[in-house]
Parts: structure tokens; sequence; C-alpha cells
């Protein structure tokens, strides 16, 4: 087994590209959109103001874009370099969704990028608002497709495992782009980058409130950023507990970490506030929280549609025993880790002696050989990633970041709808630029709403530690042999690459904020 | 426009740190040192079955 540190660099890299990557993304998503909905507003009335409006929006959309656009892209290195067992073990599965995305999501997004940015008094107006759309949907389309590929590592549906080739081939390819997982991350995801959108142009024009400019600009923008935005955080409730449905189903491990939950119960009580006991581990007494406010039943509630309901917990998961329904409706009887171990081994053995016997001279015995290890693995190989684990802890991801990060998320999005009442109340009675109070908390809200959307994805890619792909493969067997040292030297050019991204972009950002609307030189 | 301009020259020097740079000199696939998909199937089989 190689070193955990190469595991451990491999994975710091991966969480740095990746959050890097998602402070881009999620603007891009949301403020396409709201372009989008203003440029129509523009073709409908003909009013030159919603013009003025939309170039200024879609100047910050540019600016987002140019910074962010292609960081994606050192992700997919990643897993070619860092990730070769992984990137050859998933096959085709991983490829074909990001090779759709490359080829028609983010071609489609680009080039009417380029008719929006460009097109303005060179297109006509109906050709103009068509590649707007199309750059916000192309955008979202985009994101789709890369969520199908992570749906599918969290959820490993619709394939087939062939042993001659050591690759997961597909059997059902709608089954794996309209996966329960996929469904719930894409909409969860996307709703996250309309509330970062909305709470970015409310910041925005908050700030020229302050500075008494751009007033009708600025409520204007307030109003239809305060619908949008209200609208994200309904939405990102109602897919936030379709995604509990959906990780109860399919991740009871994630779950339990969630909510630091060692032992379940028919109605289990959804924790509200607690702090965890860092000295509580799975196989001793000590109590899971210092202290906690819980609501009864509601874990039951979040996760089943059923007050009574039985959540098993990190040790009932870990010992088994337990009824459950299967992703497929199937009720089971849970077996314990141990068993798992064991059947991940068996899985593994026949996949050793399918590869010794597949060139055998011999075509008796290597039919027979192959028949019994083909029998074996299809027997076991849901339990695969199992063979790789000893001690059941290996199997429990970091509780306190899940726990932790899951509780940010939540509470920061109780702010948020909040936040949004309050906002379209004072936008309605018109007083905003009057609350210094109000201006100062929309511009805090802009780093917050950032977390948030932050702290969702450590709960949905810690939480389902230690696998890179559900039960099948953890992240010890998915890493290339390539040094440690090299992972190293990669993830401080990132850091710094990522970081002067950012800086470029922020400075940029402001810099056409402080010019506004009026700066505007389209026309 | 002076900011599109500006955002023209980030794309250009990301992609060029990104392809020409990490791409080259950091990031080759492990597995393309094989020639045949054989070869890199039983590379891959031996690190899934080899004992810790």
């Amino acid at each position: 087994m190689l070193l955990s540190s190469l595991v451990d660099a491999s994975r710091l890299q991966f969480a740095l590209t990746a959050m890097y990557h998602w402070l881009f993304v999620p603007l891009t998503l949301g403020l396409g959109i709201l372009i989008a909905i203003f440029e129509t507003k523009y073709y409908r009335s003909g009013d030159e103001s919603w013009k003025k409006l939309t170039q200024f929006w879609s100047r910050i959309f540019a600016v987002n874009f140019a910074c962010g656009v292609a960081t994606g892209i050192i992700l997919e290195f990643e897993f070619g370099t860092n990730w070769s067992n992984y990137s050859w073990f998933v096959g085709d599965i991983f490829g074909a969704p990001l090779a759709i995305e490359g080829i028609f999501a983010f071609f489609l997004e680009s080039t009417f990028f380029a008719v929006m940015y460009f097109g303005w008094n060179k297109v006509s107006k109906g050709f103009h608002l068509l590649s707007t759309w199309l750059t916000a949907i192309g955008a979202n389309i985009s994101a789709y497709w890369i969520l199908t590929a992570n749906g599918w590592m969290q959820n490993p549906v619709g394939v087939a495992f062939n042993p001659a080739t050591a690759r997961n081939e597909m059997t059902d390819f709608w089954g794996i782009v309209f996966s329960s997982t996929t469904l719930s991350k894409f909409s969860h995801s996307v709703m996250s980058g309309f509330l970062v959108a909305a709470i970015v142009v409310i910041a925005i024009s908050c700030w020229y409130l302050k500075k008494k400019r751009n007033k009708e600009f600025s409520m204007r923008s307030i109003k239809y950023a305060g619908f949008f935005g209200l609208f994200a955080i309904v939405m990102l409730m109602v897919t936030g507990h379709s995604s509990a449905v959906t990780v109860a189903k399919t991740q009871p491990m994630k779950l339990a970490a969630m909510e630091g939950l060692y032992r379940g119960e028919n109605g289990t009580p959804l924790v509200g506030v607690g702090l965890l006991n860092p000295k509580k581990e799975w196989n001793n007494d000590e109590d899971p929280y210092l202290f906690h406010i819980s609501i009864p039943k509601g874990l039951s509630f979040l996760a089943n549609m059923d007050f009574d309901s039985y959540v098993p917990g990190i040790n009932d998961i870990i010992e088994g025993g337990y009824k459950y329904v299967d992703k497929n409706g199937e009720e089971k009887t849970a077996i314990s880790f141990q068993e798992k171990v064991e059947r991940g081994n068996m899985a593994r053995r026949a996949l050793a002696l399918y590869g010794q016997h597949k060139d055998n001279p011999d075509t008796l015995v290597k039919n027979q050989v192959l028949s019994q290890a083909q029998q074996y693995l299809d027997e076991n190989f849901e339990y695969f990633g199992y063979g790789f684990l000893k001690d059941p802890k290996e199997s429990i991801p970091n509780v306190p970041v899940t726990f932790y990060s899951f509780r940010i998320m939540v509470m920061l999005g109780g702010y948020f709808i909040l936040f949004l009442l309050v906002c379209l109340w004072m936008w309605k009675k018109k007083i905003i630029e009057n609350k210094k109070w109000f201006i100062f908390i929309a511009i805090v809200s802009v780093p917050l709403v950032y977390i948030c959307a932050e702290a969702g994805w450590i709960v949905a890619e810690v939480g389902r530690q230690p696998w890179t792909i559900q039960d099948l493969l953890p992240v010890q067997a998915s890493v290339s042999g390539v040094s440690s040292g090299n992972v190293w030297t990669t993830f401080i050019i990132f850091a710094v690459l990522f970081t002067t991204l950012l800086i470029a972009e922020l400075k940029i950002a402001f810099n056409q904020i402080k010019k506004g609307p009026e700066g505007i030189k389209w026309n | 426009m002076e900011v599109g301009k500006t955002l023209w020259i980030i794309i250009l020097i990301k992609l060029v740190v990104i392809f020409l740079i990490l791409r080259i000199f950091f990031f080759k696939p492990e597995l393309s040192s094989y020639d045949s998909d054989e070869q890199k199937a039983s590379h891959v089989i031996e690190n899934l079955t080899k004992l810790p």
C-alpha cells in the first residue's frame, strides 16, 4: 500500500483545486440567468436603462468567467496523474459525461458568451438575447454533466465491471444521467449558485446606495436579485431535503457523520445546534456531544419522510443487523463491516485469479477459472472497496469536519432566508439607502454566501470518505505511484496560480464596480 | 475596451501555464507509459490485487 502521505497530498491538492474552482463557478451559474432576465426586460421594453443594467452585470460576469474558465481542467489532469488507478477503473463512465460537457455544454457557453460580450450593436437584439440565454443555459448544462460524473462516484449505478479490462462499463446511460444522486446534487448546487449571484448583486447595489449613486439602477437590481435569491433559497431547502433522502439510501455513513450519530433509533432526533465531544470514538462509550439542542424525530423525517423511521448510526453501520430499504427498493438486513471486508477480499482475490488466468494457454482450465472468478466477482463486487480496509475506523469519514460544515451551511442558509426577506421588505419601503447597518450586512454577506457554498461541498466530499467511488474504491487504492514530492510541488504551483487569479478577479471586479454602469463604453 | 484586453491576457497566461507548463512538465498521465490497453489493465489489476 502506498504511503498515506501520498494519499493525503493527493487529496489535499484535489481539495484545493476543487474549492478554488468552486469560488468561480457559482457566480457564473446564477449571474448568467439574472443577466438573461435583465436583457429580456430590455428586449421587451426597449428601455435603455435595462440595457445599461444588463451590460454592467455582463461585465462582472465576464471578469468572473475569464478568471474561472479552465480552472476545472486541472482537476482532469489530476485524475490522470495522481489518480490513475481510479481513472482506469471508472472507464468511460466518468469520461463520457466530462467529454459531453466539454464538447457540447462548454462550447455552447463559450461560443455564445463571445456573442454576448462582443456582439452589442453587431448582431440583432433578438440574436443577442438568444446568445445571452444560451450562455446562461450552457453554463448550467455544463454543471449538469460534471455533477453526473460526481453523482456516479457517490452512487455508482448503471454499470457492470469487466475483470478482463479492470474497468467499469456503462450498461444504463440514462440510469447514470438521471440517478437520484445526480438530480439532487445538480439542483442543490445550481440553486446555491443562484443564491451566490443574488447576494453578490444585492451587495454591490447596496454599495452604490451607500455612495449615493446609481440609485435607480441599484433598486432595480436589488428587487430582481432579491426575488431570485428568495426563489433559490426556497429551492435549496426543497433540494436539500431530497439530497438528505438520497444520502440516507445510498451513503448512510455520510448521514451519520453529518449528525455525529453513533447509535440510531426509531424517531431519531436532528441536532440543530451542538458541540461534539472530541474524546468520542466509535468504539468507546463517551457521549457523542458535549452539548446539543435537537429537534425530536427530525432526522428520521429528513432521511425517510417518516417521523418514526429508523436511521442507523456509525456503530450500527459497522455492526450491521438492522433492516433497511436499499436503493432498488428492496428490504434487506445490513451486513457488518467485517462481512463487507471479507466479501471485498473475495472480490479482490477473484480479480487477481482472473488476471492470472486470462492468458492461460490451457483453454479448459482458463474457462473454468475465469467462470468461477466471474461468479465470485458478480456476487461480491458491490463490496469490492472494503477489501482494501482493515479497521472499522477506516470506513468512518472525519466526523467533526462533516458535522460542523453541515451546520455552517444550514445556519447560513437560515440567515440568508432572513436577510432576503428583510432586504425585500426594505426595498418595498424604499429605506435601504438610509440603513447603513443593512448595507454593511449586505456587503459582509458576500464572503458568507461563498462560505455557505463551500461548506456544502465539504459535507458532500469529506462526508463520503474514504471512498472515491462509494463502496467500490477507497482513496488509498485510487492513487497513482507518483512521488509525493511531485504532488506537493504542483500543490504549491496551484496555490500560487489560483490565489493570483482570485486577486486579479477581485481587483478587476472592484475596478469595474467603482466605474459603475456609467463607465460602460459599449455604445 | 480596456477590461476586455486585460481579460484576454489573463486567459492566455492561464492557458499557457496550464497546458504548456503544468500539463507537459508535471501532469503526465501515469498509464501513458504503457503502449496498449492490455498492459494498462494488467498494471491496474496488479495494483488493485496486490496484498498490502
